[in-house]
C-alpha cells in the first residue's frame, strides 16, 4: 500500500483522519498515486494539481525519502521505499506567509 | 466549530419593532473562515457559529432567495485553489460541490498592470449570486473576470463567455485587488436583465440572461486611464439596486458615488457633501429606494476612514445630500476598511444595516443606521457580509 500524507487543510476538506493508504495498480508514479488519491477523494480534484491530471499547483510540493520530487516528471517511478510503504509520499503546502 | 451567544448589545432606537417571530441570519466571509450570526427579529442577542472552513479565505457566502436554507460559499486558498461549498440546512452542515471553472475555448489576454498583454487565468470566485426563484441556479463572478453559471446547485459550472469575449476585453486591466467580477445584480422585473461590474473595466449589462453584454459606463469620469470618459477601463467598486425600482442603480466607483436612472445608460455623480467620495460598498434601504448607504474612505492610498472616525453616510434623497451616522461607531483611532461586498441590509420592518471591517468587527444597526453596535469584534478581516431575513 502507498502511504500518502496530506496537509492539514486538505485532510479537513476531504474528511481524512491521518494518513491515506492507497492501492495503486501498475507502476507507482506521482501521476498514478495522485490519480488514485483523487479517485477516492474527488473533492481533492483541482486542489493539488489542475483538473484532469494537469500541472501541480504552484504552492504545493511533493516530497519523499527526504527528497524534493516536485520537479520530477509525473510518470517517473517513485522510490522503492514509497512503493513498499516503508516511507510516505508527502504532499506539502509550500512555506509561504509565515 | 465554535458556537456561543454573543453578549447582548444595546441597540437604541426602535429595535423592538422588528418582529420577534422573524429573524436574521448574517453570513460573514473572512480571510480565515466563514461565520454565521443569527438573531431573532429584535436583533439584540446573537448566536455566532464558526469558523467554518477554518484557515481558508471565504470571499463570499450567500443564500438562495428561493430557498433560504440553501447557502453557497466561495472557499479558496493560495495553496489549494478554489472550492465551492453548499449548505442545505442554513449553514449547519456543508458539502463541497463543483470547483471546475474552465473558460470557454482558448482564453485570450487582458492588460496587465503595466499595459502589456497578460493571459486570462482563473484565480478565485469573488461573488456568488443565487437566482431569485430557482434554488439550483447560481452565478459566480470570478477573477480573472468572467461569469459562470450552475444550473444544478453548484455541481457543474459553465462560463457565460459573452462577457469575457466582449470586444473590449483585451483592454481590461486589473485593479489593486485583481481583475475581478465582483458584483452581479439580477433585475427582479426582467429575468433576462442583469448587471455586472468588473475592476477595472466598468459596469456591463445583459438583456438576454447573460449571453451577450455591453458596457454601460456613459457619464463616468476616471483619472488614471488614458481617456477619462472611455467606454471601459473604469474601476467600479460596487453597484446597488432596490428591487422595487430596478432601473435606478447606485455605484461606488474608485472615486465618485454615481447614480443612473435609466438602467445604466447614463450616470451622474451624487457624491454631494460626502467628506470623500472614495470607498467600496454601497447599499440601499430595504423599504426606501432613495435611502442609500456608503462608507467613505480617505483615499486610494489610505484605505481607512477620514480622521480615524468610522462613519457610515446615509442619503435619504437618492444621493447628493448625505448625513454621517456615528452613534455606536468608533470616532477616534479607527483605521479599518470596509470592503466592497461587506455591507448588507435585512428587510424587517425596521430595516437592519450590517457591515464588516478589515479589523474583524461586524456592526449592526436595527434602526436603519441611526445607531450601531458590534455583533462581534475580533473576527479575521471581513471580506463579505450578506443577510437573510427569515420567516
Amino acid at each position: 500500500m502507498i502511504r500518502v500524507v496530506l496537509p492539514a487543510h486538505l485532510r479537513v476538506l476531504a474528511g481524512i483522519d491521518g494518513e491515506v493508504e492507497l492501492a495503486v495498480a501498475g507502476q507507482v508514479t506521482q501521476r498514478s498515486v495522485l490519480d488514485a488519491l483523487e479517485a477516492r477523494y474527488p473533492v481533492l480534484r483541482g486542489t493539488i494539481r489542475d483538473h484532469d491530471g494537469g500541472p501541480r499547483r504552484a504552492f504545493i510540493r511533493f516530497f519523499a525519502c527526504e527528497q524534493d520530487l516536485s520537479h520530477d516528471r509525473p510518470d517517473d517511478p517513485l522510490p522503492d521505499a514509497v512503493v513498499t510503504g516503508a516511507e510516505p509520499y508527502l504532499i506539502v503546502g509550500a512555506m509561504a506567509g509565515g | 466549530m465554535v458556537m456561543f451567544l454573543a453578549r447582548r448589545f444595546a441597540v437604541s432606537g426602535q429595535a423592538g419593532r422588528g418582529s420577534a417571530m422573524s429573524g436574521v441570519r448574517v453570513l460573514v466571509g473572512t480571510r480565515k473562515g466563514a461565520f454565521v450570526l443569527t438573531a431573532d427579529g429584535r436583533r439584540e442577542q446573537w448566536e455566532v457559529s464558526g469558523p467554518h472552513f477554518a484557515g481558508w479565505e471565504i470571499y463570499h457566502v450567500k443564500g438562495s432567495p428561493a430557498d433560504p436554507q440553501r447557502l453557497f460559499a466561495s472557499q479558496c486558498s493560495g495553496w489549494s485553489g478554489q472550492v465551492i461549498q453548499r449548505s442545505d440546512d442554513g449553514g449547519a452542515t456543508w458539502e463541497p460541490v463543483g470547483n471546475r471553472f474552465g473558460y470557454d475555448g482558448t482564453p485570450g489576454t487582458h492588460q496587465w498592470y503595466d499595459g502589456t498583454p497578460h493571459p486570462w487565468e482563473f484565480e478565485r470566485v469573488w461573488h456568488l449570486e443565487p437566482s431569485l426563484d430557482d434554488p439550483d441556479l447560481v452565478y459566480a463572478g470570478v477573477e480573472d473576470a468572467g461569469l459562470f453559471r450552475s444550473t444544478d446547485g453548484g455541481q457543474q459550472w459553465q462560463e457565460l463567455s459573452g462577457l469575457r469575449c466582449h470586444d473590449s476585453a483585451p483592454s481590461w486591466q486589473p485593479g489593486a485587488g485583481g481583475m475581478c467580477l465582483h458584483t452581479l445584480l439580477l433585475d427582479p422585473s426582467d429575468p433576462n436583465r442583469m448587471f455586472a461590474a468588473i475592476s477595472a473595466a466598468g459596469a456591463f449589462r445583459s438583456d438576454d440572461a447573460g449571453q451577450t453584454w455591453r458596457p454601460v459606463n456613459h457619464g463616468l469620469q476616471s483619472q488614471g486611464i488614458p481617456d477619462p470618459d472611455a467606454e471601459v477601463g473604469h474601476c467600479v467598486h460596487r453597484l446597488a439596486m432596490h428591487p422595487s425600482r430596478p432601473a435606478v442603480l447606485y455605484m461606488q466607483k474608485h472615486w465618485d458615488v454615481m447614480r443612473s436612472d435609466d438602467s445604466g445608460e447614463s450616470w451622474h455623480e451624487v457624491s454631494g457633501n460626502l467628506p470623500t467620495d472614495f470607498g467600496f460598498p454601497i447599499d440601499v434601504h430595504a423599504h426606501e429606494p432613495d435611502t442609500v448607504y456608503v462608507v467613505p474612505i480617505t483615499s486610494d492610498s489610505e484605505h481607512f476612514p477620514p480622521e480615524g472616525k468610522l462613519r457610515v453616510y446615509r442619503s435619504r434623497t437618492g444621493g447628493d445630500e448625505w448625513e454621517p451616522l456615528t452613534r455606536g461607531l468608533p470616532q477616534e483611532h479607527c483605521y479599518v476598511n470596509v470592503l466592497r461586498d461587506a455591507m448588507a441590509v435585512d428587510s424587517l420592518e425596521d430595516c437592519g444595516v450590517y457591515f464588516g471591517t478589515t479589523g474583524g468587527q461586524v456592526y449592526a444597526s436595527a434602526d436603519a443606521g441611526d445607531s450601531w453596535a458590534p455583533i462581534v469584534r475580533d473576527l479575521p478581516a471581513v471580506l463579505s457580509v450578506e443577510v437573510q431575513t427569515l420567516p
